[in-house]
């Protein structure tokens, strides 16, 4: 055994210790420190980095810093065709793809100075409302999770799945669909699809008020959201916030009422609002939401049903895939046209090698397409140049305008705060940095 | 306010409206610009007081070269209409609109973050979306897309606009 040392740390005068007090005035150092949070953090959504400047315990401010998903959507649908551009922008929001195309297809449609058929309007209404609960499920889920309530997590992603199959069975896919195109939507329902719907539309509701019963009076969940993260309807104006973000602060601006599109004015719908502002209105006003959104799907559904008709706009100029029926073999060609452009007519057989290759010529102008996705405005600024390609498409997501607010919800409270803050702005990366 | 309306209304104060596809569009000069954002924002009748958007545009061998796109929103009057602004290649700046919009912060970081336009004035103008040590400016016209080289014999993959597609 080696000697003891005769002195140790603790032995040691105070004022040789490091300390927080100033060596030349006794006081207490008042000093700040600066955190990253993310770009890396399981509460950051995607890959959101924070810096936030901590005195002690409180936030005293704190700078976003994005882009770290940034792959260039906008860009890239310069150099395709328009049709693949559907492909592109229901990447950018992956957790709402059916949007991103219903801006883009209504954007590119006005241009063209056309109107997709009835049904297939109704079948954008019906698939957006589902997409809107399954991106405000994984909001609950996500929120749950990182506020301690690991069952709202299993649950949330539980009914998603449920509507995953259903997005599934409608589209062949469970993300990124590219369903809704140019001038219609690819392909009609299922015939079994009205009835899978139905029983959907059947077992959410109880769904959701699980989901209340847990956590509506849970003290953990209020006191982790009451009065957390308060942003003023003046602010949220100021800063371009929309959404139930917006509706939580008591301005109920909902693009479905004020500026209709698809037909939404036709529908029996309410907005809710609520006026506190805190991450508590906020999750308030998405689970009001979502039953809305089942109130719509439960009216668009019976009307597809009382609407026949094609799903796909009847211009060869513009609808695009002309004619698809998915047989036993889950091979999406129509025999009947197959059989037209391969032995009948050369003619078709160019037109439809010129669709592919070239697809739709869109007429010069410019057009602002905006809906009302989970998150608030999502707008579309399409320009064309009298081209097979788009000019310019600017996506106004608005993930990324939200996320603009963080900061004035974020200081002045706790560092444990930041986690619900973020969270009930609900930002997907994606969509922030396209 | 209906689009003919609208146009008719921004018309009196601006002279160079548009109405295309129901849409409402107002061209001013740079000079004029931050006037005529306030004035729409200010009449009780428009109340274009919400900016939806900032983006710009950018025409090869065009004059202007740019061109910056406001998108306003009305709350209380349901309505849209959209200013823009024109801008010489090599002269590309004009005032910033975030001190009297502040969501206008990141919309006009963007916007020189890929096309290179300066806005005076504004707080923090810096990259947002790319890394702050990026040559260039990728939305415009004119910038390279690169290429890929490949693995196969030193062989490039070419740029996509040079793939031959139409």
């Amino acid at each position: 055994m080696g000697e003891t040392p005769e002195t140790t740390a603790l032995d040691r005068p105070a004022a040789e210790a490091p300390s927080f007090r100033d060596p030349a005035t006794g006081e207490v150092r008042q000093e700040t420190m600066i955190i990253n949070m993310g770009p890396q953090h399981p509460s950051t959504h995607g890959v959101l980095r924070l810096v936030l400047e901590l005195d002690g315990e409180t936030v005293i401010r704190c700078k976003p810093v994005i882009g770290y998903l940034h792959t260039g959507i906008e860009k890239n649908t310069e150099y395709r065709t328009w049709m693949q551009g559907v492909t592109y922008v229901t990447r950018a929001d992956y957790l709402s793809p059916f949007f991103n195309e219903l801006a883009y297809c209504l954007g590119v449609e006005r241009l063209l100075g056309v109107e997709a058929p009835a049904r297939a309007t109704l079948i954008r209404v019906l698939v957006c409302e589902l997409n809107r609960i399954t991106s405000h499920l994984v909001w609950l889920a996500t929120s749950g999770l990182e506020l301690g309530a690991v069952s709202v997590m299993l649950y949330g992603f539980r009914e998603r799945e449920v509507i995953m199959e259903i997005f599934e069975a409608l589209t062949g896919l469970r993300m990124n669909h590219a369903y809704i195109r140019i001038g219609g939507v690819v392909m009609d329902l299922p015939d079994d699809g009205p009835q899978k719907i139905r029983r959907l539309l059947d077992l959410l509701p109880g769904r959701i008020d699980e989901y209340e019963t847990l956590l509506h009076d849970n003290p953990i969940w209020r006191e982790r959201n009451e009065g957390v993260g308060v942003l003023s309807g003046e602010q949220a104006l100021a800063l371009g916030v929309t959404g139930p973000a917006l509706r939580a602060t008591g301005i109920g601006a909902d693009l479905r009422k004020d500026i209709p599109y698809c037909g939404y004015e036709s529908f029996d719908f309410d907005v809710p609002v609520r006026s506190e502002g805190d991450a508590y209105a906020r999750y308030v006003v998405r689970l009001a939401e979502m039953r809305e959104s089942l109130r719509i799907a439960r009216q668009a559904l019976e009307r597809i049903v009382e609407t026949p008709g094609p799903v796909m706009i009847d211009d060869p100029k513009v609808g695009w895939p002309p004619r698809l029926s998915v047989g036993p073999d889950g091979i999406g060609n129509d025999p009947a046209y197959l059989r037209h452009i391969m032995e009948e007519s050369m003619e078709a057989l160019i037109h439809h090698f010129k669709m592919v290759t070239q697809g739709v010529e869109v007429p010069a102008g410019e057009v602002y397409s905006a809906v009302e996705s989970p998150r608030g405005e999502l707008g579309y600024l399409i320009v064309s140049d009298g081209g097979h390609r788009p000019y310019r498409v600017k996506i106004r997501d608005p993930s990324f305008v939200n996320l603009q607010a963080l900061p004035a919800i974020i200081e002045g409270y706790l560092v444990a705060d930041t986690v619900a803050s973020v969270a009930s702005l609900d930002p997907v990366l994606g969509g922030v940095d396209r | 306010m209906n689009a003919d309306g609208l146009a008719g209304r921004i018309g009196g104060r601006v002279p160079d409206v548009l109405v295309a596809r129901g849409e409402v569009t107002a061209i001013v000069e740079r000079e004029h610009l931050l006037e005529t954002l306030a004035w729409l924002r200010d009449q009780p009748d428009l109340a274009l007081d919400f900016l939806a958007s900032v983006t710009a545009t950018h025409w090869l061998d065009a004059d202007p070269a740019f061109w910056v796109d406001y998108e306003l929103r009305s709350l209380p009057h349901k309505h849209r209409a959209r200013v823009k602004v024109g801008l010489r290649e090599g002269d590309a700046h004009l005032p910033s609109v975030t001190p009297m919009f502040p969501t206008a912060d990141w919309h006009e970081r963007e916007t020189f973050d890929f096309y290179g336009i300066v806005f005076d004035g504004h707080p923090d103008l810096t990259r947002i979306l790319l890394p702050d040590d990026w040559q260039g400016y990728p939305l415009r016209k004119d910038e390279s897309l690169g290429g890929v080289p490949t693995w196969f014999h030193g062989a490039t993959m070419p740029p996509v606009d040079e793939r031959g597609m139409a």
